[in-house]
């Protein structure tokens, strides 16, 4: 009995490092900006399609090149003719223009890239490895993919550690994060600080893009994804990216043990047709954490004053 | 010159308290509900029911009711779609197990079991706020969505999971054409509109838009907000149920719970925003919007003779929506209700320049 849940609950942790990683690219950009960006699904749609289509024709390398470029310059686009002319509006407007913005990329992407379900080959062994099978019969599976997933999260992270930590558009980064009036007297340009942040998020989307792509395939439904990251955000804070991890993780384990362990029982007792949790139980562990916690475990503490 | 109040005197408090205190707005606010029951109906053809008027007039109602949470009590919702099922699959499951209700009753029925299920996924808002609560509120869109696709009971075991209804009457009438379901839509929607905009002018929507406006103030100067805030979920969720209601039994006939999924939140939402938020007119304009503009979109091609896949329309179908939206937020940020209280003012002086 003991080694199934172990094997749920490492597949579950793996799960949450991916929508960890798709968390990372909305913390970003609200840190810097304080813009809910709802586009960040489209984003990972985007790139994974751009990467899926170039590397049918290039080697991946090439394709991931080409691909950070194209994300550069959406960023530029968004910044410029979007972000521009709403500067200093309203969170809410902000958030709907970043439901405009999802729309217009998902089409955008579709058009351009064409809308089947495209493979991004990176190269890993798709056969699972087995251990621990000394300990439990059968052994202990777990899906290498999910793996490589994780190091190329710590890898990212670690990057973006170092990046805000040592560089000086790093520094600058913070410095926005922290009172965008502050840093703008002290002659940072926020124009080009939200370009950054963009672009960063843009990186992290082909990252995330590449992970689920190779996962699932690349098809719309990846959009969706930005839907399962929003409660590992609400959970670990809006402002934090090790909340985005640590949210990942308890999101990812948690859903994958109430599917296993809560859905038979609610089955059994309500006679439900099929179990299925997972689609809204994410939500609820947040829900549970935010009533305890009102910004998430690592948000900032909401100090309000008349 | 033709749009002025100048010589209208208010003698009584009745008179300066009216809904519409200049005589123009009056008349055409009559002569438009007029149009409404008596004109429309003389012209109109059955795509006109029910691809324009009777989606509008629906989802106008859902609009006001996501309006009151959100542009008057600044509480943001994602749970549209979730609240709107609650209503129509309370008043199926009333319909059915209890098929002598009057018709009145059963959307009524509606509107209450939408109401008790928003006030308990309201309670949330108490303590969490903004964006937190936004995303929290998806929780109620995923969890009801979830609950009447699985449990067998809601749909009444059907094998697919849709439901239908059947034949509707009120007080022995039929209402079985276009007609009859745009006008027994028309009549309740402006109903509650009164309704809504009564309670708005009161005290109920004073305290409201005080915890929109500063929630902490608002608790200072004796508003609680206990009740200011589940007041507004609870007036809310009325009005999206019902709308609810409304949208399966006179739009769709038979329907699953995908009817009343996320996009269908994100749609009002939109209604909501570009309509204007804080405004009963800008519910209707932004419903309107909404709906016609798909429907524009799709003609085009058609329109301009360019030969196109169902596939490529489609997502420039997106593009061009989501475009739009976009273009819309940065042009008047404050929705179309703003435009047309911008255009009124200019009426006043028109035609001289001042």
């Amino acid at each position: 009995m003991l080694g199934p849940i172990i094997e749920t609950l490492i597949g579950g942790l793996l799960t949450g490092v991916l929508y960890a990683l798709v968390a990372l690219g909305f913390v970003l950009i609200f840190k810097a900006s304080g813009v809910f960006n709802f586009a960040q699904g489209a984003m990972v749609l985007f790139a994974a399609l751009s990467v899926a289509r170039l590397s049918e024709v290039m080697p991946l390398v090439f394709a991931v090149a080409i691909a950070v470029v194209i994300m550069v310059v959406l960023a530029y686009v968004i910044e410029r003719l979007v972000l521009r002319p709403l500067v200093n509006q309203e969170g809410i407007i902000l958030f709907m223009a970043t439901l405009g913005v999802a729309y217009f990329i998902d089409g955008f992407g579709q058009t351009v890239w064409g809308s089947d379900i495209y493979k991004i080959n990176l190269g890993i062994p798709k056969d699972p490895m087995f251990f621990f099978e000394g300990v439990f019969p059968g052994g202990i599976l777990i899906d290498r993919e999910e793996v490589a997933a994780a190091a190329v999260c710590a890898i990212l992270v670690a990057g973006l550690a170092i990046f805000f930590q040592v560089t000086r558009t790093g520094r600058a980064l913070r410095a926005v994060a922290d009172d965008h009036q502050a840093a703008q007297s002290v002659g940072i340009p926020l124009n080009y600080i939200w370009l950054i942040v963009w672009a960063v998020a843009g990186i992290v989307a082909i990252a995330a893009g590449m992970v689920w792509g190779s996962k699932l395939g690349v098809q719309f439904s990846i959009s969706l994804v930005a839907l399962k990251a929003l409660p590992v955000l609400i959970l670990g804070g809006f402002t934090s990216i090790p909340g985005a991890i640590v949210g990942g993780l308890i999101i990812g384990a948690g859903e994958k043990l109430a599917e296993v362990l809560l859905g038979p029982i609610l089955i059994k007792t309500f006679d439900l047709a099929g179990g299925g949790i997972e689609n809204w139980f994410a939500y609820m562990l947040a829900l549970v954490f935010l009533l305890f916690r009102p910004q998430g475990l690592f948000g900032e503490r909401i100090i309000e004053r008349i | 010159m033709l749009y002025r109040e100048a010589g209208q005197f208010k003698t009584s408090y009745q008179a300066d308290q009216a809904i519409f205190p200049i005589a123009q707005d009056r008349w055409f606010v009559w002569g438009l509900v007029a149009f409404g029951f008596l004109v429309l109906p003389l012209f109109a053809d059955q795509y006109l029911y029910t691809e324009v008027l009777i989606p509008v007039l629906i989802l106008s109602l859902a609009a006001i009711g996501l309006n009151i949470l959100t542009g008057y009590c600044g509480q943001l919702s994602l749970g549209t779609g979730g609240f709107m099922a609650v209503g129509a699959y309370a008043a199926y499951n009333l319909a059915l197990r209890l098929p002598e209700t009057n018709l009145i009753v059963v959307f009524l029925f509606a509107g209450l079991m939408a109401m008790a299920v928003g006030v308990l996924f309201g309670i949330p808002s108490l303590r969490i706020k903004g964006f937190y609560l936004a995303v929290a509120t998806l929780a109620s869109q995923f969890f009801l969505e979830w609950a009447f696709a699985r449990v067998k009971w809601f749909t009444n075991y059907a094998p697919s999971g849709s439901v239908a209804v059947g034949k509707l009457e009120l007080f022995g009438m039929p209402i079985q054409t276009p007609m009859e379901k745009y006008l027994f839509v028309l009549a309740i929607v402006v109903v509650m509109t009164l309704a809504a905009k009564n309670l708005i002018r009161g005290r109920l929507g004073r305290m409201w838009m005080a915890t929109r406006d500063m929630d902490i103030a608002a608790e200072i100067i004796g508003i609680r907000p206990l009740y200011a805030k589940l007041s507004a979920f609870a007036v809310s969720s009325f009005f999206i149920g019902v709308s609810g209601a409304l949208w399966a039994f006179l739009r769709l006939g038979s329907w699953e719970p995908l009817a009343f999924d996320i996009n269908r939140s994100f749609q009002i939402l939109f209604m909501v925003i570009i309509g204007g938020l804080g405004s009963l007119l800008g519910s209707f304009l932004g419903a309107a919007f909404i709906v016609l503009m798909p429907i524009f979109l799709n003609q085009l091609p058609g329109i301009l003779g360019i030969p196109m896949s169902t596939a490529l329309i489609s997502h420039l179908e997106f593009m061009v929506f989501g475009a739009m939206i976009v273009f819309f937020l940065i042009v008047e940020p404050h929705g179309l209700a703003r435009l047309w209280a911008i255009a009124k003012e200019k009426l006043r002086l028109w035609p001289f320049p001042y």
